[in-house]
Formats: structure tokens, sequence, C-alpha cells
């Protein structure tokens, strides 16, 4: 098509183009991240393994209603799992590193789409915009985002290293989960985190069947459905822990 | 009835704008939007005042012409309607009504709610098209077509590109529209042996004026004709497609 010859504009000058010049790789992977379509692939397939990832955590979790040794069990198991094929914490630091990876990926492709959503609309509408579909979900993404990116830091901190978590005791994770969420300052930013987590995955769980094309109008409804209960799933049984906690059903 | 306008009026492209207040009276409720401007303009005629300048042409919603921004959306409160076909019986008398351009930096503001959608032009220059000669008019039923598929390339061809999916999207994307002119060629048989050179070279025009798609449906809902999202996940499919498979051949 690029044979074509540009037809002569008439009228006033032509348009210039809004963003800047992309740079042409040969490499299929890195020409597609370098389009904004192939960003959003790569916010959906990160975000996929996002969603894997947090459901599981949930899941594993609730061996905190088992009990202290159930839970501290499963805790060391996460580190076993395939030895001895695998060394010690060897699939554990692999999912890490997939993590990480695919965190940056993400937090990186939605900072270059943001400053390219900017550039196309330099002056905002001067009159109150009404919006009919986009709902609260979706246009809080960013904020819902930067929430849930804070929160890992200290999740992190509290969780995983101890050090925002006084009585951290490596190895009981039932002890410094209780010690933790009986603060109650700390429980409430857990909960306001998991909501905030729970609205980013219901437009992210429902986007990211659009973004990867998989669109069939005999099941599009079940896509709504299906972000809804998987949101709805992780972020309740989430915020339950640190409420159990709080309300002395877990000590 | 009487009603209240508060327009935005611009001297031309360089000039920052503003909004200025008008009021519409007697206005009937069979008139359209754009016939309740012209009244307005004729009394700011006789009064010795710039009229409004608006874009218009066919007056019967299949043109694309005529776009306006009405109190936060495109093409006002009724669905599956462009402005010109918006009448005044959706408004009581006493209404304030707010009237803005398209805000896109692809869309440059001429004069007050004139906006060029000259980008528009270029992405369909970059593909949306057979270039194959075709000479005279094939017979009918020569390619079968199943009818889903012609009804589905239907869908997608009635965009008039008016450009209010881009007007409407919070990230000034023009998904909808490029989804539209991409899907009513890659669905039908005429339009498979330059599918996805066509997609990716329209794709790649649209990506260097416009913003990205975040899937707010808010394109779906301004859209006059009533478009599908499900054609933006057939664009990001085929996009994908062309990228992986490198079916893009460089005629150059």
């Amino acid at each position: 098509m690029s044979t074509t010859q540009q037809p002569p504009r008439h009228g006033t000058q032509a348009v210039p183009p809004v963003q800047p010049p992309r740079k042409r790789t040969p490499l299929w992977v890195v020409d597609l991240y370098g389009s904004a379509i192939g960003k959003k692939y790569v916010m959906a397939v990160t975000g996929l393994v996002f969603m894997g990832y947090v459901l599981s955590h949930m899941i594993g979790n609730l061996k905190l209603y088992v009990g202290a040794s159930e839970l501290n069990f499963y805790g060391e198991w996460l580190r076993e799992i395939g030895y001895p094929a695998l060394p010690h914490s060897g699939l554990l630091w692999l999912l890490r590193i997939v993590l990480l990876a695919s965190l940056v990926l993400h937090v990186h492709a939605s900072w270059s789409l943001t400053r390219m959503n900017r550039r196309a609309r330099p002056q905002r509408y001067q009159s109150r915009r009404d919006y009919i579909a986009a709902d609260f979900a979706g246009r809080t993404m960013r904020w819902t985002g930067i929430i849930v990116l804070a929160f890992i830091a200290f999740h992190l901190a509290d969780l995983t290293f101890g050090t925002a978590n006084p009585s951290f005791e490596p190895g009981d994770v039932y002890g410094n989960v209780v010690a933790s969420f009986s603060r109650w300052p700390v429980a409430l930013l857990y909960v306001v985190a998991n909501a905030a987590l729970g609205f980013h995955l219901y437009h992210g769980a429902w986007s990211l069947f659009q973004t990867m094309g998989w669109n069939n109008r005999r099941f599009n409804h079940w896509r709504r459905y299906f972000a809804v209960a998987f949101a709805l799933i992780v972020a309740v049984g989430n915020v339950s822990f640190p409420i159990a906690v709080v309300f002395g059903i877990v000590s | 009835m009487d009603l209240t306008l508060k327009v935005w009026r611009q001297d031309g492209p360089q000039d920052a704008g503003r909004f200025e207040t008008y009021s519409a009276e007697s206005i009937s409720e069979d008139m359209s939007f754009l016939e309740m401007l012209d009244v307005v303009n004729e009394r700011l005629v006789e009064e010795g005042t710039e009229p409004i300048a608006f874009d218009s042409d066919c007056r019967e919603g299949i043109c694309g012409t005529c776009g306006l921004m009405i109190d936060g959306q495109a093409h006002g409160p009724q669905r599956a309607t462009a402005t010109c076909q918006l009448h005044m019986r959706s408004y009581r008398d006493g209404d304030e009504i707010t009237i803005e351009p398209w805000r896109a930096a692809a869309f440059p503001i001429m004069k007050d709610l004139v906006v060029d959608r000259s980008p528009f032009d270029r992405i369909v220059e970059a593909g949306g098209f057979i270039t194959a000669p075709t000479g005279s008019a094939p017979d009918a039923n020569l390619i079968p077509v199943p009818k889903e598929d012609s009804d589905l390339a239907f869908e997608a061809a009635a965009c008039i590109g008016c450009g209010a999916c881009v007007a409407a999207c919070p990230n000034g994307a023009a998904q909808l529209f490029t989804a539209a002119k991409l899907a009513h060629l890659n669905l039908l048989p005429q339009g498979q042996p330059e599918r996805y050179q066509r997609t990716e070279a329209m794709v790649d025009e649209m990506e260097s004026y416009f913003g990205s798609c975040t899937n707010h449906g808010e394109c779906q809902a301004a859209c006059p004709k009533d478009i599908s999202i499900d054609f933006i996940a057939l664009l990001n499919r085929d996009y994908g497609k062309a990228k992986f498979s490198g079916r893009r051949k460089r005629a150059d």
C-alpha cells in the first residue's frame, strides 16, 4: 500500500502527526511493542499473569482459617515445590522473576500509553463531560494502579522482608500475618488497597478480552460476568483476612 | 421554547477561544439542532455579529459532516443519532445547552465549532481501499459471501467518519473509526489479499495522530451509526496476526 501516491491536499495546511515518529525494528515482538496496540497486548498478557497470581495468592492464604501449622506448612511447601528436581526455592524465584518482569512491563506500557493519550488531547473539554459508558473502574485505572503498586511495596516490606513488621519471625507466616493485622491502621490499609485492586481487576479482566481480540457475539456478555466474579472473589477473599484478625476471628 | 446556549467561540486556529452565551428564542420542537443554530445565526447576522461557524452538509444523518459536543456528549443526548438528526423535542423550555467543538490534537479547531478531521483521510489513504483495478461492476453473487459476514461488514461500513468516537474517547483514540474502516474490507472476500498489510498500515497511520484504546466503550455509545466495539477486537486480532506472521509484504 506504500506505493499509493498521496493526492494533493486542498485548503489549509495538512494536520501534522501528533505522536513522535516510531522507530522500526525487524524483530516482530519488539516492533509490536513499539505500537500502542502491542503495548496493550503486553498489558493484557502481564495482566493475565497477575490475575493468575492474585487468585492463587488469595486461595493459598485461605489456609489462615485452617490454622497456624497448615499456613506455615503451606509457606514452607512453596519453597520446596519441585524439589529435588528443582533447587530449594527454585520455582519460587522463577515465579518472582516472571512477576517482576511483568510488573516492569505493565507499568512501562501504561506509562507510555498515558503519555500518548495526553498528547492526543492536550486541551481538555472546557465544559463538563457526561460519560455514558466509561465506568468508575475504567476511569480510575491509573489511580488504582498506583495505589496497588505502592501497596505491593509495603506488603513486601511487611510480610516478605519483615522490615515494616516489628514482630516479624521468618517462617512463622501465621504469626506475622496476625501481628501485622493487629495494628488497625495496617488492617485498614490492606482493606483500602484490596478494594482498589478489585476495581483494577474488574476493568482489567474485562478489557483484556477486547485487547486480545477475544470477541465473539455468542459469548461477549459472559466477559462482564467473568470480570465481576473474578474481581469480587479476589477482593472479598483478600479483604476478609485483615477483618478476620481485627475482629478476633483469627488470632 | 426559549433556550440559553453556551457556545464555544474561537476566531481562528491560533485564538484561545471562550464560551459565549446566547439566547435562542421561540424555537420549535420540530427543528433539528442545526436548524436551531441557523435561527440563532440569522439573528446574529441581523445584529451585525459574526454567526457561529459549524459544519453540516446532508442534514439527514448520512454524511458525517456535522458533529458537536453537546452538554458533554458527542452528538448530544440521543443515542445513535448525528447532531443534524437530534431534534429540539429532546429539550424543554428554559434549558441551558453547552456546545463545544470536538477536541483532539489531530482535529485542530479551525473556527468556533469547526474542526479539521483530515487525519481520518490519512488513515483511509494508508490502506482503506482495494488496490486492484476493478473494471466494470462484476455480476452480482459472482463471489459468494456468507450472509453473516456481509451483515457484519455492512454494520462496519455504516461509519460516516464524523469523528464522534475520537471526540467521546477519554484518550482521544480513533480505534472505532479505524476498526470500522478495516472491518468492512477485512470481513469480505475482496479484502482478503491485502488484509494484513492494510491492517498494519492503517493502524500505524492512526497511531501517529491519535491516542490509545483503553476499552471504555465511550466511542460505541457516541457513534451515530451504533458501530460496535466488537470491531476493535477484530482490529487488535488482525494487527497482532499481521505482526506475528510478518504477513505484511513491503511493496517498495
